[in-house]
């Protein structure tokens, strides 16, 4: 015999039709469960999308060789104690690590910047002429400076687009002269905007000079020292090897005997990538899966409903059967019936949970992501809860016996 | 295979011993049904056999608990023989499976109930497409034939109409359409004038001679009462699972005719009818 499947629709689509208050009151947890999967897990995926993005913003094959942790008679100074890292071990590193693409001293200083009557307290960030290709970071307008600049410590400034905005508003910065610690410096360029970091921290708060300059100039240094390095290597999967060698280098021109821990930290960004990806991963998880028990608590709505509605209608499945129709028929169409019932919902939570998600990330400004990937997903669990929940009451109709069925009142 | 012995021992004495009945739609052999209701066993049939022929209207009548419900339900393909062999159309359907009986019912059997059972909310013609809907009928072809069961009926212009807008004449004529679209070997109808009032239940009566004569369509009709019965032109009575009597019609009616003599149908006569 054959089954007509649009005969079949037909039918769930009137006997959910039928009883609209109690359709839509059952929908409604599928609704609201697809919808919460949606939007929550929208805002985890948003939130590894921006993460995502910085780390790439920032390279992924990019590290920090910070100064480490000095004992001094036993005592232990902390990170950064003691100027450990110089320029020589950065002018080493790039000699004797072929997969260092580029590395650069960092020198920081902070000063107030004033142009004509504005003025602005800045972190100011000594690097070399790589500094752009390590950070993965272009210049807006101007440009930046070069070796030259560097090797005679010239006062030439890169400026952050907050700070550029700040000091400039609707005048051309390049070429403007500014003060900074009371020394005059030319504007020569503005870097792109980079927007929040991880933390929340303003990128593009912060101007950028040559360390030499930052050394003599600012800080006036009679030995010039280092805060740190930064160096990026060839590959994201060369930074692992990268990291290794500059480590193995830095012990070695450090004198450190085996054994003894290191003087230096080298952060590596692959790693802090990889955890934050696992970190957002586990709250996209966590999030959909509260959402997906709303989900279920739909499905056993419909299971309920579903239950109900085979007791009411034993007689007409009776009729049905007596009529000709196979068990299988009568088990189809119920189950036609919770499908239509969870896609129908699974329809209406995406796009309640996708406005939810515009919702969100308009009035609280969370980045939200909704991906065909969650709707995809979204959608099929509603549908097999739909299967997996109507399942039992649609078996319970075909196993019905006609003759009772037919008797029932 | 025990065919002779079979027929010896039934009470029905109208086949010819021996000779597979090549006309017989039905042929029962020594059919027992035992229901267990917790320890105790009931014996709803004792070993029925018999035979019905191609354009026979036949009525089974007997008390409650006389088995001719049960005998219905076999009939009718809605339940399994504990014991013994029913052949419908000749071919043995004792032992069929749940979806091969559907197919059955639906191919060879239509249902006339007491209580109509009329699928609610759905329209006089959807009722009857119902058949066809599970023997996979196109649509178009199902409303053509839904169509032309229910001008068979009288009810020509009711199509859209639901049951509750219907006289419960009107939706045992439905039920009656449903029962013949698919051009079925025999009609069940079980009590189905038990809930008209007289003149209703006569008109039926006529349809179901009408059919019977003009389609020579097989007819078993279920019914308690005598004056029902006598519109068919043979009565097997049962009582205690067993076939009491089997007797032809002696002063068979005729439908038409007492529709004549019947008062016109208004309010205030059924009482007289009743």
């Amino acid at each position: 015999m054959k089954m007509n499947l649009t005969a079949i629709l037909k039918v769930a689509v009137r006997a959910l039709n039928r009883n609209k208050l109690r359709t839509a009151l059952t929908m409604l947890g599928i609704i609201i469960g697809v919808g919460a999967v949606i939007a929550l897990v929208s805002i985890g995926q948003g939130a590894q999308a921006m993460i995502q993005d910085q780390i790439n913003g920032m390279g992924t094959n990019m590290m920090f060789i910070m100064p480490g942790n000095v004992f001094f008679g036993g005592a232990s100074l902390g990170a950064g104690a003691a100027s450990t890292l110089t320029e020589e071990d950065v002018n080493a590193m790039v000699k004797e690590v072929p997969t260092i693409a580029a590395a650069s001293p960092i020198v920081r200083a902070s000063g107030q910047l004033v142009f004509g009557n504005q003025n602005w307290f800045v972190q100011i960030q000594g690097a070399n002429e790589k500094f752009p290709l390590i950070r993965n970071w272009r210049v807006d307008q101007g440009e930046f400076f070069t070796d030259v600049d560097v090797r005679s410590a010239d006062r030439v400034i890169v400026l952050g687009k907050t700070v550029a905005d700040k000091l400039f508003s609707g005048i051309d910065p390049i070429g403007q002269m500014i003060r900074v610690r009371n020394l005059p410096f030319r504007v020569i360029g503005v870097l792109t905007a980079k927007g929040q970091s991880m933390v929340g921290q303003d990128q593009d708060d912060t101007a950028v000079v040559p360390y030499t300059t930052a050394q003599r100039k600012l800080l006036g240094q009679q030995i010039p020292s280092i805060n740190q390095a930064m160096i990026s290597a060839i590959s994201p999967e060369a930074s692992a090897v990268t990291q290794k060698q500059v480590s193995e280098l830095l012990r070695q021109r450090h004198k450190i005997q085996p054994g003894q821990t290191d003087d230096f930290m080298v952060r590596n960004m692959t790693d802090v990538a990889q955890t934050s990806a696992q970190v957002t991963t586990l709250l996209t998880i966590l999030l959909g899966s509260i959402a997906a028990i709303s989900l279920i608590v739909g499905g056993i709505g419909i299971m309920n409903i579903m239950l109900v509605s085979v007791t009411e209608r034993t007689r007409e499945i009776g009729i049905r059967m007596a009529v000709g129709a196979r068990p299988n028929y009568i088990r189809l169409q119920f189950l036609a019936e919770s499908l239509v019932l969870s896609l129908v919902g699974g329809f209406i939570g995406v796009v309640i949970g996708g406005s939810l998600a515009a919702l969100i990330a308009r009035v609280l400004g969370w980045p939200t992501l909704v991906s065909a990937l969650s709707v995809l997903i979204s959608f099929a669990f509603a549908t097999a809860i739909g299967i997996f929940f109507g399942y039992y009451p649609a078996h319970k109709a075909a196993a019905l016996d006609p003759i009772e069925a037919l008797r029932y009142e | 295979m025990s065919i002779q012995a079979e027929k010896t021992s039934s009470s029905s004495g109208r086949e010819p011993a021996g000779v597979l009945n090549q006309d017989a739609v039905i042929r029962l052999e020594r059919i027992h049904k035992t229901y267990h209701m917790g320890d105790i066993e009931v014996h709803a049939l004792r070993g029925v056999s018999l035979e019905i022929n191609r354009g026979e209207f036949v009525a089974i009548m007997g008390p409650s608990g006389s088995g001719k419900s049960t005998m219905m339900n076999i009939i009718g393909c809605l339940d399994h023989p504990t014991k013994g062999q029913y052949f419908l159309e000749n071919s043995d359907v004792s032992q069929v499976d749940k979806a091969g009986l559907a197919d059955i019912r639906n191919q060879s059997i239509g249902f006339v109930f007491q209580s109509f059972n009329l699928v609610p909310r759905t329209s006089a013609l959807e009722n009857v497409e119902l058949p066809l809907v599970y023997a996979g009928v196109p649509a178009a072809e199902r409303t053509r034939r839904a169509g032309a069961a229910l001008a068979e009926v009288g009810l020509a212009g009711r199509e859209r109409n639901m049951p509750n807008q219907l006289s419960g004449g009107q939706q045992q004529r439905v039920a009656l359409a449903r029962a013949l679209v698919n051009n079925p070997s025999l009609i069940l109808a079980d009590e189905p004038t038990g809930a008209l009032d007289t003149r209703t239940s006569v008109e039926v009566m006529e349809i179901f001679q009408r059919l019977n004569r003009d389609r020579s369509l097989t007819i078993i009709l279920v019914t308690h009462e005598p004056d029902i019965a006598q519109y068919a032109d043979r009565i097997i009575q049962f009582r205690d699972g067993r076939i009491r009597r089997d007797s032809p019609v002696e002063n068979r009616k005729d439908a038409t005719q007492v529709l004549t003599q019947l008062p016109a149908e208004t309010e205030d006569d059924e009482e007289e009818v009743l």
